[in-house]
């Protein structure tokens, strides 16, 4: 796994390389939120263009940092979920709280 | 029906685990020619069910066991059972419900997968003694499924 932080102001996109399972979520996790107090961020991206598996684990580090960003007044995103990815994540309702985009470009447009 | 062929193994419970045994899974069910979508179905249940074990069945204690058994029958069904011998569920039923998680880390979706990418799924766990999950699904043959 590996990650890729960019800071655009107050937002925080993060790339994430691998498979989001209980050992990735756990590092995930500590990661971003040292980010999110560190720099006091506001909103969050996740990239998960080169994710290639997701389950429970991956699926709730995601709901964990919706609720963090939703509690500061934030907004979060999900951008590049391939199709796999993206069946899991709708399975899961998730869209319905965080809004999922093909691109990170789509999100600076709108 | 006959089993064709069945592989059976032991890990320790840790996080790092997960993978191998989804991937080893996955591995075997190829046997089967079944496509890639089915295929990730597969590593999905068994990471599931796997994680339950660490984290639920074990409280995240690393020196435990968690036992994984694959068969594929004559009749292309694949047959799993993942089982651990940590605490049990109490109840099974609230468990089973959608976005029912004892923690709040992950998101309660494990058995909702397991029903819905499997034909059958059994629970079967007593508290103090373990739980085992009992997962079929059975594959048809491809022309079959062309011409179905």
């Amino acid at each position: 796994m590996s990650l890729d932080f960019k800071l655009i102001r107050n937002t925080l996109i993060v790339k994430v390389k691998g498979e989001l399972d209980l050992l990735i979520a756990e590092k995930l996790r500590e990661e971003i939120d040292r980010k999110l107090i560190d720099h006091q961020i506001k909103n969050l991206i996740l990239n998960l263009e080169k994710v290639t598996f997701i389950d429970s684990s991956g699926l709730g580090l995601i709901i964990g940092r919706y609720k963090k960003i939703s509690a500061l007044n934030g907004k979060m995103y999900i951008v590049g979920a391939k199709p796999a990815i993206e069946k899991i994540l709708f399975f899961s309702g998730i869209n319905k709280l965080v809004p999922i985009y093909r691109g990170e470009q789509d999100i600076i447009n709108i | 029906m006959n089993i064709k062929n069945y592989v059976r193994f032991e890990f320790q419970s840790i996080a790092e685990n997960v993978s191998f045994a989804r991937s080893s899974v996955a591995a075997f069910a190829t046997q089967l020619d079944c496509t890639l979508d089915e295929i990730e179905e597969i590593k999905l249940v068994v990471s599931e069910a796997v994680s339950n074990s660490i984290i639920h069945g074990y409280d995240n204690r690393a020196n435990e066991k968690v036992e994984i058994m694959v068969a594929i029958r004559d009749d292309r069904t694949l047959e799993m059972i993942i089982k651990d011998y940590g605490k049990g569920i109490e109840d099974i039923i609230r468990a089973m419900e959608p976005a029912y998680s004892t923690d709040g880390s992950r998101m309660g979706m494990g058995f909702t997968f397991m029903k819905s990418f499997m034909d059958e799924m059994e629970v079967i766990s007593r508290p103090g003694e373990g739980t085992s999950v009992q997962m079929k699904r059975s594959f048809l043959v491809r022309d079959q499924e062309a011409y179905a």
